[in-house]
Parts: C-alpha cells; structure tokens; sequence
C-alpha cells in the first residue's frame, strides 16, 4: 500500500491487516508515554481544504504518537489564496521532501489526481460526496470490537446518503468484510442510479426505518449536511427528525444487542435523539477514540515498510 | 512426542523434550538468580517468544509453586529494519496488571542471533515503565551478535554460520509440530 484514496483500493485481506493493526496501536492509547518511535524522521503534512475536528486532529494526533513531524496547511493562508494552481501547490510540497500528504478537498477525486502528481504517499481524508476511507476502517474497527466479526451482521446506514463520503466508503468496507447492507433514507436523498447500484453490489434499500431496525445489528446514522444542501429534500427539519431520525421511540424497535453508530459531528434533535447518542448501547465515543489508533495504523501500512519507500 | 517424525529440511538439534528439559532448567536458573519468585515478570516477544513465555511461567508453576505473572512484548513498532523489509503484521502487546515499575522482567525469545530484536525490545520496556531489572532468556543462542547484547539464560548454545538457518517450531504456533532444525541456506537467513 502506497496510498489510501478509496476503499475500492483494499483487498479485504488488507482491511482486515489494518483493524488487526489498530487493536495493537489502541493498546498504545491507553500507555502513559503514548510514543512509539517507528515513523521518526517522516514528515507528514495535513493539507485541509475543508473545515473539520476529528479527521484533522486525529491524524495529526496519530503522526505525533508515531514520532513523525506533522505539520498542518489549509486552503486559507496558503500561496492557492494568492491564485496558485493546486497542482503546483502540492508539487510545491512535494519538493520539500515530505513523506506523506494527507489531503481533504470538496471536490471528488481530487486526492487521487494528486497521487498522480507527486512521488509521496497521499491518504484522502475525504474528497467531496466521494469518498472517506479513514473514517469507514474506523467505523469498522468499531462495530468489529463491539460485534466480533462482521460477516453475515446486519447493518442500516440511514440518512443523507446523497451527500455522504462516509457512506461510499462504509458500503465499500462493510461488503468487503461480508455485512449484510441496508440503506435507508427518503426517496429526495436516496443517491441517484441507486438500484443498479445496489444490485450490482448486493445491498437492499428501504424508505421505512420503523421496518428495518427490528432486523439489524448497527445502525449508522449519517449527518444531515446541511452545508451541501441548496434545500427541499425534506419539507421541514421536524419532520425528517419524525421519519427518519432515531427517536426515543426508534430505540425501542431495536434488538437488544443492536449497537448505534455515527460517525459525528451529530445534529441532535435531527438525525439522532440525545436519548440515542447518549444510549448504553451508542459506539459514537469509541468511534472517536478508535480514530486515532485506527488511523496510527494507516501510517504505519502506508509508511513503515520497504516497499513505501520513495 | 514428535521427534519420531523426522519433517522437514536440516538437521533436528533440539527435540520436543529437549525443549521442555531446557525451559525446567531456565525456570530453575530464573529462581535462583532471583532468589525466588518475588517481583518476576516474564514478557515474551511474539510470536514463539510469547509461547515459551507461558510454557516457563509453568514451569516456575511446578517448580516453585509461584503464580509469576506472564505477559507478550511486541517489538515491531520499535525495529531499526522496517524500511528494509515488506510492512510486518503487528502482533498484540499485554502487560500483566501489575506493570513492569520495579519489577524483575524477563525477556524470552526463541532465537538470539543479531541482537536487534533485543534492543527494540529494551526500547519498548522503558516506554512501558522502569523495571529494576531486564534478564534474557532465549531458548538458542546462534552467535553473530551486532549489538552488546548477551542472554542470561540460554537452553542451547549453537554454532551456526552466517548462512544456515535455525528454525525454531513450537505446538501452540506450527500445528502441534515442535523442535528446533538447523538448515543450509535457501533463500532467506534465519528468523531471529
């Protein structure tokens, strides 16, 4: 592996290489002297063109732990606001001799063409309504640690699914480790072309959650993103929390073992209730703690061995 | 036990038997050395190493009559050959509860060759606390050392050259098949 830019990328082989991995580095966490000196003397850089907290922090935490040097950039404050092209930016970076570019950009498909440009290592921290797959290894990490193994598990992701990286690359990565799939949302947020899709890929969709959520094992609720929508996919915020938000009530329907997941930030009062993010049962918290061990992994599969080298 | 069947390529220089022998002796030399079992802790270096680990906490078990808590040290985040070789499968770390601050640790590894594998393993011990004391026991001892490093406890001295092979089988990792071969080289050098 030299670079991460999309699930589709990984043998399964390689998926589960990367979980079993990050059990080790989640050990590492719970250290005093959270060091292990394997990436010294890499230099990574964070190049963020889109606002977030957990990816960016939780990368930048995982390069530390590992004694590489991290250094962060955004699309603000950087020569592309001076009218520089990206690709002269990143080969900019690149000639300075960094190891690795671990990039988050709105457009899809942009952390693949700078794989293409440069000579070091790219990771897509989330490329436009693409891809994330960082996020989805540690969503998996997560329900594998609160579920054991995944094959034949049963997983709804409901919610926005039109607008959501998270949700190509937790298909791509679920299906890989042999979970069963269904998507759930409204008809307006249901991606385009989605039925050969689904048949292609083996998945089911449903517009009713109330009929689905008896049957799972993880539910995964997506973010509303708001910021992406130009409005009227849904008539009213109330009335998408009523119908395909996981309320007080939808709690109930759930079997008892069935975890909740989302991988944040989280409307509360929108897609999730505050009675289902604080739930027993909700992983949102070791989705978060696993990010970094998850993605400590990721460096040390990209970085560490021979064959990365440049 | 397995000895009967002679498997595999090279030459068997320690049997099944010989290998429990060994670790009786080691378990022996452990306690009197230390003076009993007070303050021990044995970490194994996965994967074998962690095996003869456990097999040695037993065999303190009979000995003494000391439960010694026993624990699995990888070392692979803290190799100086990473870069050198494909991306290694990391294996799991366990310290037993008590930690390691002023206790007593034993290393156990099933081959001592170069020597690397023991520094990284030190490395990781001081981020892991301040033992009072670091002893290695290793069940052969191949010679060629690059670094200053030297086993307390050894169950075989083996003069190999540079080019054999010495391959080390436990039960618990190579389908209940058990002993120690030493081979002329193929491909690959030996797997300290």
């Amino acid at each position: 592996m030299k670079h991460l830019l999309s699930i589709a990328d990984l043998s399964a082989q390689e998926i589960r290489a990367v979980l079993d991995t990050a059990v080790s580095m989640h050990e590492v966490q719970r250290r005093d002297v959270k060091k292990l000196p394997t990436l010294r003397g890499r230099t990574i850089i964070n190049f963020f063109f889109e606002d977030s907290t957990r990816t960016r922090s939780s990368f930048e935490i995982a390069g530390k732990w590992m004694s590489a040097d991290t250094i962060n950039l955004t699309g603000k404050g950087t020569a592309i606001s001076k009218g520089e092209s990206l690709r002269d930016t990143v080969l900019t970076i690149d000639a300075m001799g960094v190891d690795m570019i671990i990039v988050r950009h709105p457009a899809s498909g942009a952390p693949r063409q700078i794989a293409e440009w440069v000579d070091c290592s790219v990771v897509n921290a989330g490329d436009g309504t693409h891809e994330h797959p960082s996020q989805a290894l540690l969503d998996a990490y997560t329900l594998r640690a609160a579920l054991g193994d995944l094959a034949g598990r049963h997983v709804a992701i409901v919610g926005d699914l039109t607008h959501s990286r998270v949700l190509r690359s937790n298909l791509l990565c679920l299906r890989a480790l042999g979970a069963q799939i269904t998507l759930v949302a409204p008809p307006t947020l249901m991606p385009s072309g989605i039925d050969s899709w689904s048949t292609a890929d083996g998945f089911a969709t449903s517009y009713d959650l109330d009929a689905v959520l008896p049957t799972v094992d993880a539910v995964m609720m997506l973010r509303v993103q708001r910021e992406r929508m130009s409005g009227g996919y849904f008539p009213t915020a109330k009335e998408y929390a009523v119908t395909y938000g996981l309320t007080a009530r939808r709690l109930a329907l759930l079997p008892e073992h069935a975890v909740i997941a989302h991988p944040g930030p989280m409307n509360r009062g929108l897609e999730i209730s505050a009675e289902a993010a604080d739930a027993a049962r909700s992983i949102v918290l070791d989705q978060v703690s696993a990010g970094v061990a998850v993605r400590m992994s990721i460096l040390y599969h990209l970085l560490a061995g021979e064959g990365n080298d440049q | 036990m397995s000895s009967a069947h002679d498997a595999g390529p090279g030459r068997e220089v320690l049997t099944s038997d010989d290998i429990s022998r060994a670790l009786r002796r080691i378990a022996h030399e452990i306690l009197e050395g230390n003076r009993g079992a007070q303050d021990l802790v044995l970490l194994g270096i996965p994967t074998r190493g962690a095996h003869l680990a456990r097999r040695l906490g037993d065999a303190l078990r009979q000995v003494e009559d000391v439960e010694v808590p026993v624990g699995s040290l990888d070392v692979t985040m803290y190799r100086d050959d990473l870069r050198h070789q494909p991306t290694r499968a990391v294996e799991p770390t366990h310290i037993p509860p008590p930690g390691v601050d002023g206790k007593v640790v034993v290393l156990v590894d099933d081959v001592l060759y170069s020597g690397r594998t023991v520094r990284s393993a030190l490395d990781a011990l001081a981020d892991l606390g301040r033992p009072r004391a670091v002893r290695l026991a290793v069940l052969v001892d191949r010679g060629h050392r690059e670094l200053p490093v030297r086993a307390d406890y050894v169950g075989k001295n083996l003069p190999t050259s540079h080019s054999e092979r010495v391959m080390v089988r436990l039960a618990e990792s190579d389908d209940g098949d058990e002993g120690v071969r030493i081979a002329a080289p193929p491909a690959q050098e030996g797997t300290p």
